[in-house]
């Protein structure tokens, strides 16, 4: 138990949706007779759900913060949208113009919202429920109601895939060789950061974690990340990581740096969980918030190009109720709704869960009706399961797998960033005895 | 049956709190038609005797008897206390700001129909009436927003009357409002009780009691150490004063020889305006200046200004700035924000811990780097190992228990938290450390340890601003206090000349002979 705690990084609740997730794979897989973890499938999954991704991440740091913001479909389709009209089929600005355009239209959009939110204090739920329909109002306006074709450029950015290269490869090996390179560097470097990190603490601390379970976390590090390389590189000729998978992957490694690593990131949820103590210890409330949005318009504007890119033209329905999806991600990954509470990769997480779910379904034919009734069934469940799991004495479903006692919960529930009032009450209860 | 004049009477009430004795054989009477106050130091156990009184804390968890006009009561909450005409207004108003008079009258009693429909005209006449015996001549369709801070402590006066009141219990009825409202409000209790309505006042402004009451009773450690009758306008507040803190100090503070230096901080002419109350000033005029290596008491009675004043010199944190001028090492600076404030080398320790010291979602060492986060920057990155190293530094230096740093801070003690979050604001190395309240709700041990760290910074040079309302706290560890009346600053004496009577009486008077 200790040991596995050791490999896993002190902390088993956090690994609660990851867990479902690889069962949702499973039971789909099992249920498709094998269509759910194929190349083809995964590859598809990944880019058709780009915009879920992108949004998510801005999504999480709003509702960290406190807020949300609605209006996120509405912008990714406006911005789209604008990239084609300049475009004009052709006869009006080059390509590159449009993708600038649009992701001024971001800047522009960002800088409107977060300036009624951080200075003149509407509510980010009022201000972007706003935004919501003035642009999605724009966008019908901007198309005059039909849809529009896209720079075909955008299509390398939306929907194409690492190549083959060098020739020859794939009909020797069967296998894409840049995307093969690209895991194994990305594995080197994971497994270097586990040994530099070890050696850091030792460094600074004093005190070398045991080697042990480094080797073994890198190891199945490894294997997994191996494993999806295998199957993103063993698909049909030419298709491989697409393209917006890889960008989706910067920026998770971005945000999760930002929101984890830097003064700002440490800043949002400070401001998420206690605004008071932020301001008092010197946090610029304002400055906070007006990053947040402003930085959500930016990846809407970015999230819509792709989109745009995808399909080869935008129509005036395009983000429609994406924000929904985003938000769905956001707190199936974790996320408070009181805020200060949630994570980028668990974010990613409930954005592959619902991704997963409607992919499963899709291939049993379910119709888009049954998915989305599934879909929202799947929200509630993982929400209630999340308060469930952290309720006073009562042993994670993760927690109950490993065959942790009750006891050993309540310090660690507190120990992460999570939330419930229920903690409050376990903790404050034996806390206050105790006391020096 | 006892004597007909007696409206209330208490008999050896005791209430204890885990580890705590807040009630210790409470015996009193309250005489028919009186005024009586009831005054008493910070934790003297006022709360708990008008929370008996009203039925907060029912029959049966306390001990004691609570007899109304010479029949014993089982009060079960605070719906049953009012049935009988006893009636507490609490010092935070309760008034839903977004509701009208009548609404806010009626709220909970609403007069309704069979049906279940409010009669809205009765209601109106009804408070219409109230209005106007409590001296006010607003509609009564007005939202309660729209009124001041004392109009609002008259409607719930009116909303008291509505019950049929008998027994008036008013909570430091004056601490929200300026000079003129209080004036009235004690007015309007003379009048209540000419009209046979009995008032029990809690106060900390003798000034207030010396005008109107009848009676006065002083708690101090939840004991009835004085109570007899008076006549208004000739209390011998001497008399009060040490009853109230009749106390003797014994061996709670640790022991120090101070080493006192240069002037490095000092306050001149600070005006804050109330950021809710146009017009009311919060500090007027207020001067000070703390040395290098010397701890500075602030004494003053809840609603001082102390609090409001430390925060406005934090880089205006709080309230509305309307004048004053402060000087780092005789340098004068503008510490327009939090940020610039704790730059030039200010922290405050605030007084609220949960709301304003902690984030119950972080980790010990994440919130002891929280207000200095450019000691932990490596480039543009946090260096988290680093953290956890000086986490762990600090942690050492001030004694917080806890299995990790790693582990989050709601799961420690109260005490064990404070030194979390001085351990906050001691990491930004400062050279001025204010600190209110740092020893509120925490337990002798833990206290012992907090003073002695404050000794030690002030040791190492720094300037350390006490903001206390214990009294034997201040003269424990202090070596020079500043006493604060209503927002002025009416006193400054050296720890060896202060006593807590001389205390007591500039932090209850506005003279500011001294």
């Amino acid at each position: 138990m200790n040991y596995v705690k050791q490999v896993l990084g002190g902390d088993l609740r956090k690994y609660t949706m990851a867990l479902i997730l690889l069962l949702v794979l499973a039971i789909f897989h099992f249920l498709t007779n094998g269509l759910m973890l194929t190349s083809q499938n995964i590859v598809s999954l990944l880019m058709a759900n780009t915009y879920v991704f992108i949004l998510a991440m801005g999504m999480l740091m709003v509702i960290v913060v406190g807020h949300i913001d609605l209006s996120v479909g509405s912008v990714a389709g406006f911005v789209g949208m604008m990239s084609a009209v300049m475009y004009k089929g052709g006869t009006g600005a080059p390509w590159w113009v449009c993708i600038l355009i649009g992701l001024g239209i971001g800047v522009g959009v960002g800088a409107w919202q977060g300036f009624w939110l951080a200075k003149m204090g509407i509510p980010g739920f009022i201000t972007t429920l706003a935004g919501m329909m003035v642009f999605r109002g724009a966008v019908i306006w901007v198309a005059e109601g039909r849809p529009r074709p896209a720079p075909p450029e955008l299509k390398t950015f939306g929907y194409d895939y690492i190549r083959d290269w060098p020739p020859g490869v794939r009909e020797h090996l069967g296998v894409n060789l840049p995307t093969i390179l690209i895991g194994a560097v990305g594995i080197l470097i994971v497994v270097f950061f586990q040994f530099r990190s070890r050696a850091k603490i030792g460094r600074v601390l004093g005190e070398t974690p045991d080697l042990s379970p480094v080797i073994v976390r890198s190891v199945l590090i490894a294997l997994i990340m191996g494993f999806f390389t295998y199957l993103l590189a063993s698909g049909r000729e030419n298709t491989s990581v697409p393209i917006p998978t890889l960008i989706v992957l910067v920026l998770v490694i971005l945000y999760s740096t930002l929101t984890q690593r830097t003064p700002l990131g440490r800043h949002i949820y400070a401001v998420g969980g206690a605004k008071a103590a932020a301001a008092l210890s010197g946090v610029s409330i304002p400055k906070t918030y007006f990053f947040t949005l402003f930085n959500m318009s930016i990846l809407a504007a970015l999230a819509g190009l792709l989109a745009t890119g995808r399909t080869g033209s935008a129509a005036p329905a395009d983000g429609n109720m994406w924000e929904l999806d985003a938000i769905a991600s956001v707190f199936i990954g974790g996320a408070a709704v009181t805020g200060g509470i949630g994570t980028i990769s668990g974010t990613m997480i409930g954005a592959l869960v619902m991704a997963s779910i409607n992919s499963g379904l899709n291939l049993m034919h379910a119709g888009s009706d049954k998915t989305m009734v599934i879909k929202g069934l799947v929200l509630l469940a993982a929400v209630a399961l999340d308060v469930f799991n952290k309720q006073q004495g009562r042993a994670s479903i993760t927690g109950r797998l490993f065959g942790k006692k009750p006891g050993e919960e309540i310090q660690e529930l507190t120990d992460q960033k999570k939330d419930t009032k229920e903690v409050e009450e376990a903790v404050s209860a034996p806390a206050t005895p105790q006391s020096s | 049956m006892a004597d007909g004049s007696v409206i209330l009477e208490m008999r050896s009430i005791t209430k204890d709190f885990p580890g705590v004795r807040a009630l210790d054989d409470v015996s009193m009477k309250v005489h028919r038609e009186t005024i009586h106050a009831i005054c008493g130091e910070n934790g003297a156990g006022k709360s708990t005797l008008m929370n008996v009184l009203s039925g907060v804390i029912p029959k049966g968890a306390f001990e004691g008897q609570i007899l109304v006009e010479g029949e014993e009561m089982a009060f079960s909450g605070l719906k049953s206390s009012e049935a009988i005409g006893i009636v507490i207004i609490h010092q935070e108003l309760a008034l839903i700001p977004e509701l009208s008079i009548t609404e806010n009258i009626f709220l909970g009693n609403e007069l309704s129909s069979r049906l279940g429909i409010i009669e809205r005209f009765e209601q109106e006449k009804t408070a219409k009436d109230l209005l106007a015996r409590v001296g006010l001549t607003q509609n009564p369709r007005t939202q309660v927003k729209h009124l001041g801070v004392g109009q609002q402590q008259m409607v719930e006066i009116a909303k008291a009357l509505s019950k049929d009141v008998k027994v008036l219990i008013l909570d430091e009825p004056t601490s929200g409002l300026n000079e003129e409202d209080a004036a009235n409000l004690l007015e309007l209790l003379r009048t209540l009780k000419a009209r046979g309505v009995t008032c029990i006042m809690i106060s900390h402004k003798l000034n207030e009691i010396a005008e109107i009451a009848d009676w006065v009773t002083v708690l101090r450690d939840g004991k009835a150490v004085a109570d007899y009758p008076v006549e208004a306008g000739k209390v011998d507040e001497d008399r009060i004063i040490q009853s109230m803190v009749g106390r003797t100090l014994d061996n709670r503070y640790p022991t120090r020889t101070p080493k006192i230096g240069e002037k490095v901080f000092e306050v001149r002419d600070w005006r804050v305006e109330d950021p809710n109350v146009p017009g009311r000033l919060l500090a007027k005029d207020a001067s000070f200046f703390l040395r290098a290596g010397e701890i500075v008491g602030f004494a003053g009675v809840m609603g001082a200004g102390r609090t409001e004043l430390a925060r406005s010199i934090f880089g205006r944190n709080f309230g509305v700035y309307k004048g004053g001028e402060i000087f780092i090492k005789g340098e004068p600076v503008s510490l327009r924000s939090v940020k610039a404030a704790i730059s030039h080398g200010l922290s405050y320790l605030p007084e609220d811990r949960k709301l304003l010291g902690l984030n119950l979602l972080d980790s010990v060492a994440t919130t002891i780097t929280s207000a200095n986060l450019k000691a932990i920057q490596n480039g543009p990155l946090l260096d988290v190992v680093t953290e956890l190293k000086v986490a762990e530094e600090y942690r050492a230096m001030v004694g917080i228990k806890t299995p990790s740093v790693q582990y989050g801070v709601r799961t420690l003690s109260g005490g064990n938290q404070q030194k979390v979050v001085i351990a906050k604001w001691v990491f930004p190395e400062p050279d001025v450390l204010i600190l209110d309240e740092p020893t509120r709700g925490i337990d002798v041990g833990a206290k012992y340890e907090i003073y002695k760290l404050m000794q030690r910074f002030a040791n190492e040079g720094k300037a350390v601003m006490l903001i206390s309302c214990e009294l034997p706290e201040l003269l424990g560890v202090c070596d020079r206090i500043y006493t604060l009346c209503e927002g002025r600053v009416t006193g400054c004496l050296d720890a060896a000349e202060a006593t807590q009577e001389k205390l007591m009486r500039l932090m209850t008077t506005l003279s500011t002979t001294n």
